[in-house]
This record gives C-alpha cells, structure tokens and sequence, in this order.
C-alpha cells in the first residue's frame, strides 16, 4: 500500500465515523418522534400518507408480531408489484428500446433480489429493464427494502429499551416506514443526487444517446434515470446497478470524487444505527463497544483487501507485469479494475460493500486477488461488520445474545442482556436466527457443485470455481448482491435457489430477531448490581468479537479453505 | 449415623468408579444416548464408522481398515467417556438415595380417634395413613409420616435424615411440632397429626430429588442444551456438505487426489461439535444438586439451585443468623453512689431464678467479673416473674424487694415507692439505648442501683461474609422485631445493606414483592408458620429443618442442619453450578480452532497440496493428525471430570473479575490446550 492510499483509507473512514455521530441522534430523533427541522414540511405529507393508510392502523403501538406481519404483508405485496412490472414491462410505457418482458425466473429472481434488499442481478439493466422498470421497480424497490431494514431494526432497539412488559412497545410500522422515507431516505436523495448529476451521471427520460465513431458507424450509449438510482443504492446499501458495469460505468460513478461519496453513502446508516442503538436503548457505552468491535473488523478486512490487491500476485509478476508502482505503472493486481479509481479506492470500495452488504462494485471482484476476494466472502459470512442497514446491527446484537449467554453463565448468575434476562425462549430463536445463515449458504453451494446444472454455469474451473458458486449464494444469503461475475446465473435453477435463498436469508432472521425482541420486551428488567455482566467494556467487546470468530467465521472455514484459500496457497507455494 | 455427610473414601470411590464404568457400558444403548442429542451424533457416527471398518476389513485393505478402526475405537472411547462421566454423578446420588431408602421403613402406626393421651388406637400400616389421621408414637418408634405434633413433648433422633445425632425437642404446640417420616422418638410421647399423603412424605421427596437429578433438566440447562443442539446442527451441515465440495473438487477443480473418506468427515464433526460440554452437562448439573446434599441442604428442585446463583438480595433474620440467639448482658453501668459489683449481685439475685437467655447471660456475666458474688437464695425466697402488665422479674429475698426491668416500668415502680430517680441514670440509659443495646435498671426497694446493658452479639466472621458478598453483587437485608435504632446499631456492626425494623412477618411478604418488582431476585430464610407465605413468594427459599411442616412446604429449600447461615454457602453454590457450565462451553467451543487446523489440512492435501501449509501444527501425516484430534477430543473428557463434578474454583469478586479470570483459564486456555496436546498425541503416535 502506498502512503497516499493510506492516507485516503484513513480519512475516508474517518470521515464516515464522524458523520455517523450527528446522523446516528438524527435518525433517533426521527424514530422516537422527535422534532426534526424538516417538520414544517412533512408533516403534511406525512399526514396525507398517514390518511390513505389510515389513521388507526399508523398510529397503534404494535407486538413484535403485529410489526413482523405488516412488514411481511407490504413486503409481499411491493414483491409482487415488481414481479407485475418487470413481467410485463413490454407493455408498459418510457420503454424506448422496446425491450421485452422478463422471463418468469428472471422476473422472480429480480424480485426477490430487490425487495430483500440484495440487488443481485441476473441480467444486464441497460440491455434489459425499460427505464419505467428501473424507475418503477428497481428504484421503488430500492427505497422500500432500505426503509424496511432501518425500521426493523429500530423496531428491535424499541423492544430492547422497552420497560418491564412492554409487549406492545415496538411502535408502529407504517409509521416508521413512512419517516424513513420522508425524514431520511428521500431528503438525502435529493441532496446527493444533483451533486452526481455535476459529476457527469445522467437524469432523463430520454433514449439512449447516439455517438457516431471515427471508423464510421454509431454506438448508442444507453441513459436514463440514472444519478438518484445510484444515490439510493448506496445510500440504501442496495447494490444494484442501472448498467451491468455497477458503479465501474462512468455514468454511474464518474470521477474519484463520486467514487468517495458513494463509499460515504454506503457506510452512513449502518454506522448511524450503532450510535441510534446507544441513544434509543440508553447504552452509549455499550454502543461505542460495538462500533469499535465491528469497526475493528472492518479496519482489518481493509487493509487484507488493499494489502492484497497492492502486492498481486506471483503469476502478474511472473508474466512480465509492472507489479511494483512507478514509471508511470499502476503496480499491483490492476485486472479488473478502473484507471480512474486504481487500486486503493476500487478495493476500499468493494470491501466496504461487502462489509455493509451493499453489493454495488467498482472494479471486478471476479479478478481479485484470492485474499482480497474471500476477505469480501467473510464479510458477507459474517454478516456483521457494520452489515447491511439495520439487519447488520441485528446480527450483531444476536451474537451478542450468545456472547452474553456463555459469558453470564461464567460470572455465575442466569445471562442478562440489558437487564433482561437471556433464557430458553431467547436462545432457540437467536440459534434458529444463526443457523439459517449458514444452512442457506452451505447447502444450497453443496447442491450447485454436485449437480451438473450448477456447475454448467462456471465461467471458471478449479478451486475458482467454487468460489464463485461459493460467493453467489453468500451473497444471496447475506442480501449483498455483488457476485463473482464468472458464474452465468441466468439459469431457471440459479433464479429460482438464489432467489429463495435471498427471501430466508432476509426475512427468516428479521422475523426471529423481531421475535427475539418481543420476548426482550416482555420481561422485567433486572436492576444491575456487581455480581451483573457488564457487556459496555472492552473485556466483554473481546468476547463478542471471538464469538464472532469462532462461531460465525470458522464455520465456513473448511469450504474457504476448498475454494479461495486453496487458491492462494496454490499462488504462493511456500505459504 | 449421618448419611448425608458422608465423606467417599478411597476405597469407596474405587467401588464407586467400578459400578460407573459398569453403568457406563449398559449406557451405551440407544435408548439412552438419544437423551443427549449432542453425544447421539457421536453414537450414529461411531455405529457408521464401525461400518465402514467391516467393509475395509471385507476388502481386505489392510492399512485403511487400521486407520478406520483405531478412530472407530475412539469414537467409542468418547462415548463411554461421556457415559462415565454422568454414571459417576450419578452414583453417588443413587449411594445417598439407598442410605436415605433404609430410613424409610414401612411401620405399624397406631391411630387414634381423637387428641387424648389415653385414647384407644387401632394398628394400622404406616403406609395407610392420609393426612388428617392422628397417630400416636411412643418411645422406641419410627415416625411413620410427616406430621405435626398436636400434644405431648417428645425427645427425638433426627439423624435419618440431617445427620445430627443429638436429639430434638418436639412438642404439641408453639413452633417445634413438626415432626418427620423415618425419624425416632427417643423419649415420651407424641400424638401427631398426619400432614402428607404417603410416597409424599418429607423423605420421599428427598429421595425423588437425588434420583431425579439425572432426569429433570433445569431451565438453563435446557437453553444451554439448546444452544449445543444448534451447534451441532452447523457442523453437521458444513462436514455433510464438504462431501460434494471435495468431490467438485477432485472431479471438476484439479483432477487429483481423492474425495474426503467418510471416516476422515466422521472424525471432524466428532471434533467440531460440542462433544466436551456435550458429556459434562448432566454430570455438571448431578453434581451441583450433590455438593448441595452434602452442605446438608435439600432443594425440591433443580431451579433452586440456579435460581440461588442469580440471588441479589438476601432477607436475613437477626436471630440466629447475624446475632447468636437472644441478647446477652455485657455490661453493668452503677448509679452514683453504688458500685458495679453492687449491680452486678443484685442483677446476679433477681436473675438467679430466671430460665430466660438473658436471664441466664447475667448470671453467667456476673460470675465472670466478680466470681466471689455466690450468694445463694434463702429458702425464704419469693420469685416474681415477668409479666406483660408489670414488665419487670426478680425475687422477694432478706426482706428485700430486688426487682430488673425495662427503664419506664422501673421509674413507675420506684415512683410507687416514694424513691428518687437519679437524673444520671436517665443519661446512661439513653446513652445505652443509643449505641441499639436495651438498658434494664436494676432496683433494690425504691432505691435505683444501675443499668443492666443486654446487647446482640453478632455472631463472629459474618461481617467479612457480608463483604464478600458485597463484593459478589448481593445486597444483605436484615429483619428484626426490634427498633430502629436498635436495628440500625446492629446493622451498623455486623456491615448489612439494609434492615427492616420493627418488622412483622407480612412486612416480609410485602419487602419481597417490593424487590420482585424492582426485579431483584431474594433469598431469604425462615421457621415459622407466619414465615411460610414470604418463603412461598422468595426465589430461593431455605427453611431450617426444625421448621414447621408449613414452613417446609413453602420452602424450597431445607437445611437439615438448621443453620441460618447456609443460605451464603447456597448462594456460593449455586453460583458455581453456572460458572461451571459456562466455563466448560467456553472450553468446548475454543477448542474448535485447534482442531480446524489438525484436521482440514489433513482431509484436503491429497487434493491440493499447497494445503500443507496451514499445518501449522506441522503434524506427521495426515492419519496421524486426524487420529490426534479424534484421541485428544476423547481424552479431555476424563480429564475434565474432576473438574466436572468438584466444580471450578469460585471467589468472591465482581462479575467483571471473574469474566476475566474465566476468560483466561477456559478461553484461551481452550485455545492454547489442544494445540499443545494434538501436537503431543501426533509425537506419541510417530513414537509408537
């Protein structure tokens, strides 16, 4: 790494940590219905929305499964609408290159993708979705499935700070939806999306723009709606590109400057969340323990990643590449990746998008060096460096939940976790929760490689292969989006498993951390003595983080050790 | 003959070890390993593994069928160590069960109509008796049920079932009526009225207890089992499903080596799951209710003892718990004009008559000062008890009219009797009254000699308990009959958190649901029949085994020692029953790494040898690494079992200390250990 990729690493999450401090007491304020300065001009609006869904159902406070079954039911219900409209864009209108329907799997598979909040893509957008579907369901979607991840988790901090039998204290969902949108998620859009729109990313309606070349002939070059997309789906830790390129395209992501706001922007709720969890549950310190855990996490992914991609590999330097920078060379592992970020940011970039599970890349991760790749496979394996917006704070929480559980039971009294106490109830749901992500990832990986349908799909043998199928089911589970671009996944089979895989992995683990509250919420709250665990000092912040190790990390170990790490040691044979 | 006392000998643990190992064997049927989902994977693997050993030996593949067998055996090893480890715990519950078995004697009982000394009684089996009948017993008999005694007074012998030989006064009234199956009446007569239904007696609940420890699990338990299940449930995923990647592998990726062998599979899910907490749980959980047994404390249930680990506030009584019993005379304070040893004869003489404890404890302070005062009373003497209206005793003797009483009760009587009140009298009795110690004057006549000053004693070494469990998180109530200010003193020199004076047994009632709805969860002790209701609504309730029968059913603890103080050694052990369960899982799980880099090199680099290097270990071969995680992961389960049954090692410190501690022993020693031992295992292999 160089001194200047140092620097930049360094102050770009510097100020990301610095944001996330005001941002976090503002989504606090928004979520505990506190006056915020754009009051004046929502509120009507806020009203009026208020009106349509009605007055009753936005305004009762709701039990974990109340919050849980309306989340699933409008959930459901914008699945479906996007299923329709990608089904039957054809037809629809601003379609200006007459592209057809999708297939059913497709449709589903996109769907699915979107509303989970993965935005994994088994077709190119620019070739295949109507600027209405990008508008109406891509975007649309990607507003949603954001909104539904901040508002569950605030639901989940409601629970945990709820007094003694507050059952019904996780506040109301449409409600929460509803501010999320209109205090958080729309006025950033606004804000950001003309600053893209300067950087040279287009905002039109109209069809594509045609070039006519030098050796004769015209290339049209797609536009479109384009700058508030790419907002939202940062902003959103969405992921999904309106071009295949992802935020490699220059109309999505122009210039460095672009290329550090949309790092920004992908960072700035998930790290907000952990400052909002202090605040709304009234434990700042066991806030700033968690942050410093999971940004310690993050630190270290990085600098593996950019480590990696710096030092490239034996085979780039035995094949004559400038390996080393200088003499107007780049250096390093440069396949894949743009000129116009080089290696620092593009590495930074896709590893703080695995780490937030927001899947949007600006270089192809498919050519990464094999640490730098399985660094984003852990991420997403985790599932809780900071991870996707609200779910990754959940996460945490839950392995916080089995931190608790062991460590308590070593103090000698029956674990308590914010003074509530951690008993059978608990303990089967957040397991149920830990399971199933290892479970939808694994198995379904198993299937794809022993099947000749799977592995028909592999641009890539050797142990590369495995990766690949590897990474898209992780990706699909941990709701990211970015995939290893080597494996063809526009099959019948990969729409339909990813697309499974994508809807357990997002709503079987928010419905058992909701569950998980709901039963927080109902118990009384043990008063802290001495003789209590203590979870807000760095001795207990070290146990949560080996808890996450060894019973989150090391799970997948033996199938990294068969794909990426098998691959690396294979690059450097003397380890 | 004390049962629950007893201590295992050397040759009584060989005999103990000898039946485990026996039990062990007989626990290796299905039927029983399903109980305990984390040790049943281990069993299907082990049955699967011995398969696969047959069809190696059939094909004659001499080397393959070495290395399957020898994991196979210790498959089994593992199996049966697990199996020994809870047949052990078991064991010395089942040795207690008999021993309090023999005690339980079908007896003939002779019941009577009604409550009379002489009332004709037909014979009829113990075991007929229901509750409601009277039964009388004599000298000699066993008592054939729980019951409470109605009239008579009896001596009896207890030591059926606390192990203390010296006899007990039982009698049929007051709070000493409650009487026990299985125990003997030594002198006198009793009749008694039957309170449990039979095979529900006192006794066999205590039985039930013991024997049941291996059956009922506890909730903790059960949320901890859950959590191992899981566990379980991952690592069966990831070895069932590395099948399929190594055959991608092998068949699609490199085209070399072969796809990982079953066995090699077996023996890393054997490793990965939680085997080690797996086979201790129910020894940890047997052991627990034991180290109770033999503080001489019965609980009806499991939860008990758990419940006692999460105590944060203790109800203490004063009487007997923080003070010795009553109040003992500790200092005379004279009048002007008058001696101490004055005082001191005069209190000697109007107290020589009084039975009462401080009667008692000014005689004997009186000896101790001045040991020359050994006037006797005349024959002459007329003793004057102490009565709720005159609140004063003493004696008529020489004429003289020697009188000790409460400060108001005397001035009144000195005022009867034209005598003067001396002022200074008046200070030192508010000067005693002050420091929580009650001033009894002592009057000659009309004449004001002094002040007997009666203190509690508290008892020796309860001030620095109390600050351990200060220390531990606990906060200490103490309830006392007394004034406030008396309470207060008391409280201030034996170091509690708090009293409640003045208090009445539905004060207790009431501070505990105060506490419970502040969330606190209270221990507390009691005897009494008003106690019963406040030992119904405490999380741990300890009543003392000379309890009455109401007490005893609304505790869930009783101490056959009667020992007030026992409830901190419960909490102690409570405590400890969950540090042990959660240091063994810290263990168990941390183990993991060690075994991941034993073994997955192992599985994999016949397929891509670059794999070698995170042998770290830098094991023989790759046989050998697997058999050394296999053995080790065996091995470390009869290692632990001391561990497993004694407890780990619990101090009195704040949860942030003993995380720490703990941390460091089972965390990263989980870590460190197997390293060091599958590295030592592989060098004894190579050797052999």
């Amino acid at each position: 790494m160089t001194a200047n990729g140092f620097w930049q690493i360094t102050l770009i999450l510097a100020a990301a940590f610095a944001l996330s401090v005001p941002f976090g007491r503002y989504l606090a304020r928004v979520f505990r219905n506190e006056h915020t300065w754009l009051d004046t001009l929502l509120n009507p609006v806020d009203r009026l929305l208020g009106h349509v869904i009605g007055r009753r159902t936005v305004e009762m406070p709701m039990s974990w499964k109340e919050y849980a079954l309306s989340m699933l039911i409008t959930n459901g219900l914008m699945g479906l609408l996007i299923y329709l409209i990608l089904s039957v864009q054809g037809t629809l209108p601003l379609n200006p290159l007459k592209f057809p329907d999708l297939n059913p799997f497709l449709a589903f598979n996109t769907a699915a993708s979107f509303i989970t909040n993965t935005n994994w893509q088994n077709y190119s957008g620019e070739t295949t979705l109507s600027l209405f579907s990008q508008m109406a369901a891509i975007t649309f979607a990607m507003f949603a499935a954001a909104a539904t991840g901040l508002v569950v988790a605030i639901a989940f901090f409601r629970a945990l700070a709820a007094p003694a039998d507050g059952g019904r204290n996780l506040g109301n969902f449409y409600r929460d939806f509803i501010r999320a949108l209109t205090r958080v998620l729309l006025p950033l859009c606004l804000v950001v999306t003309p600053l893209l729109v300067w950087q040279g990313s287009p905002e039109t309606l109209h069809g594509p723009a045609v070039a006519h070349l030098v050796q004769g002939g015209a290339q049209r070059i797609p536009l479109g709606p384009v700058a508030d997309l790419e907002v939202i789906k940062q902003l959103g830790t969405n992921g999904g590109g309106f071009f295949n390129a992802n935020s490699a395209h220059p109309y999505e992501n122009p210039t460095p400057l672009t290329n550090i706001v949309e790092i920004l922007l992908m960072m700035l709720t998930s790290l907000s969340l952990v400052v909002t969890f202090g605040i709304m549950v009234g434990q700042r310190r066991l806030a700033r323990v968690m942050y410093t855990v999971m940004a310690l996490m993050l630190v270290v992914a990085i600098g593996v990643a950019v480590h990696a991609e710096w030092a490239g590999t034996p085979v780039l330097a035995g094949s004559g590449i400038m390996i080393h920078a200088g003499h107007g060379q780049m250096g390093g592992n440069m396949v894949g990746k743009e000129t116009r970020f080089g290696i620092t940011d593009s590495a930074l970039f896709d590893t703080v998008s695995t780490a937030f599970t927001t899947g949007s890349v600006n270089s192809a991760l498919d050519s990464y060096t094999p640490l730098a790749g399985m660094v984003s496979l852990v991420q997403m394996m985790l599932n809780c460096v900071f991870g996707g917006k609200g779910v990754g704070t959940m996460n945490f929480l839950m392995y916080g939940i089995f931190a608790v559980f062991i460590a308590g039971l070593m103090v000698g009294r029956t674990p308590e976790f914010l003074g509530k106490k951690i008993e059978r109830r608990e303990i089967v749901l957040a397991s149920l929760a830990l399971l199933v992500h290892p479970l939808i990832i694994l198995l379904p990986t198993a299937w794809a490689l022993a099947s000749p349908t799977g592995v028909a799909a592999l641009g890539n043998t050797g142990s590369h292969g495995l990766s690949e199928i590897l990474y898209a089911f992780t990706s699909a589970a941990a709701n990211n989006g970015s995939a290893f671009a080597g494996l063809n996944a526009n099959t019948p089979w990969y729409n339909t498993v990813l697309g499974l895989v994508m809807l357990f992995g997002r709503y079987v683990s928010i419905i058992l951390m909701l569950a998980v509250g709901g039963s927080l919420a109902a118990k009384p709250t043990v008063p802290s003595t001495i003789g209590t665990l203590r979870t807000d000092t760095a001795l207990f912040g070290g146990f949560w983080l080996a808890t996450i190790i060894v019973v989150g990390a090391l799970t997948f170990l033996p199938a990294l050790v068969l794909g990426p790490l098998a691959e690396f040691f294979m690059l450097y044979p003397h380890g | 003959m004390s049962v629950m006392k007893s201590h295992a000998t050397n040759g009584e643990w060989n005999r103990l070890a000898r039946d485990a190992l026996i039990d062990s064997l007989k626990k290796l049927m299905p039927q029983h390993q399903i109980r305990n989902p984390v040790m049943f994977v281990v069993y299907a693997g082990a049955w699967l593994v011995w398969a696969l050993w047959i069809r190696d030996l059939v094909d004659m593949r001499t080397a393959m069928s070495a290395f399957t067998g020898t994991v196979d055996a210790w498959l089994w090893l593992t199996l049966l160590f697990a199996s020994f480890s809870e047949s052990l715990a078991e064991g010395q519950g089942k040795a207690q069960a008999a021993s309090l078995r023999q005690a339980r004697q079908t007896v003939q009982a002779r019941r009577v109509q009604e409550a009379r000394a002489d009332a004709p009684y037909e014979s009829v089996p113990g075991t007929q008796l229901r509750p409601g009948d009277l039964v009388r017993v004599e000298a000699g008999d066993i008592i054939p049920s729980d019951g409470e005694a109605v009239l008579g007074v009896a001596s009896m012998d207890e030591s059926a079932i606390t192990g203390e030989s010296a006899p007990v006064i039982r009698e049929g009234s007051g709070d000493r009526t409650a009487v026990t199956g299985g125990t003997r009446i030594l002198s006198d007569w009793l009749v008694i009225r039957v309170t449990s239904a039979p095979g529900d007696t006192f006794l066999d609940r205590m039985i039930r207890m013991v024997e049941e420890a291996s059956r009922r699990k506890t909730p903790n338990e059960i949320a901890l089992g859950i959590l191992l299940v899981v566990l379980t449930l991952v690592f069966l995923v990831v070895t069932m499903t590395l099948y399929p990647y190594s055959w991608y592998a092998v068949h699609y990726a490199i085209h070399k080596g072969h796809v990982v062998g079953i066995t090699v599979l077996v023996a890393l899910l054997v490793c990965l799951i939680p085997t080690t907490i797996g086979a201790l749980l129910p020894a940890i959980g047997i052991a627990g209710i034991m180290r109770l047994m033999r503080a001489n404390v019965v609980a009806t249930s499991g939860r008990a003892i758990e419940a006692a680990g999460d105590v944060d506030v203790l109800l203490l009584d004063k009487t007997g718990t923080i003070t010795y019993g009553n109040r003992q005379a500790a200092e005379y304070h004279p009048a002007p004009g008058t001696t101490q040893e004055q005082v001191a004869a005069m209190a000697r003489l109007a107290s020589l008559a009084d039975e009462t404890p401080e009667g008692r404890s000014i005689v004997a302070l009186t000896q101790k000062r001045f040991p020359g005062q050994t006037q006797a009373l005349g024959a002459d003497a007329a003793l004057i008890t102490f009565t709720a209206q005159t609140r004063m005793s003493g004696v008529d003797a020489g004429g003289h009219r020697i009188r000790k009483g409460a400060p108001d009760a005397m001035r009144a009587w000195i005022g009867q009797h034209g005598g003067a009140w001396p002022q200074e009298l008046e200070i030192t009795i508010q000067r005693v009254a002050s420091r929580g110690a009650t001033p009894l004057v002592v009057c000659v006549d009309a004449a004001a000699l002094g002040v007997i000053e009666l203190k509690d004693i508290v008892k020796k070494g309860i001030r620095e308990r109390f600050a351990e469990l200060r220390r531990m998180g606990i906060r200490t109530v103490m309830v006392t009959g007394d004034n406030p200010l008396t309470a207060q003193a008391i409280a201030a020199e034996a170091g509690v958190d708090d009293f409640i004076a003045e208090a009445k047994p539905e004060e207790k009632l009431s501070r505990i649901r105060a506490f419970h709805d502040e969330g606190h969860m209270v221990a507390m002790t009691g005897d009494g029949t008003n106690d019963a209701p406040a030992l119904a609504q405490a999380d741990v309730a300890l009543c003392m085994a000379t309890g009455t029968q109401a007490a005893r059913e609304a505790a869930n603890m009783v101490d056959l020692d009667s020992n007030p103080t026992k409830i901190l050694e419960i909490v102690r052990i409570g405590k400890q029953l969950l540090m042990t369960r959660g240091s063994l899982t810290t263990f168990s799980v941390a183990n993991d790494v060690a075994k991941y880099f034993a073994i997955i090199p192992a599985a994999f680099v016949g397929t891509y040898p670059a794999l070698s290097a995170l042998n770290i270990m830098d094991l023989s071969s790759p046989r050998h690494a697997i058999l050394a995680a296999v053995i080790f992961n065996a091995v470390v389960i009869p290692f632990l079992i001391p561990l497993a049954l004694k407890g780990v090692r619990t101090r009195a410190a704040s949860a942030k200390s003993l995380l720490r501690r703990n941390i460091w022993i089972y965390g990263i020693g989980g870590l460190v250990t197997p390293f060091i031992g599958i590295k030592f295992i592989d060098l004894l292999l190579v050797w052999l």
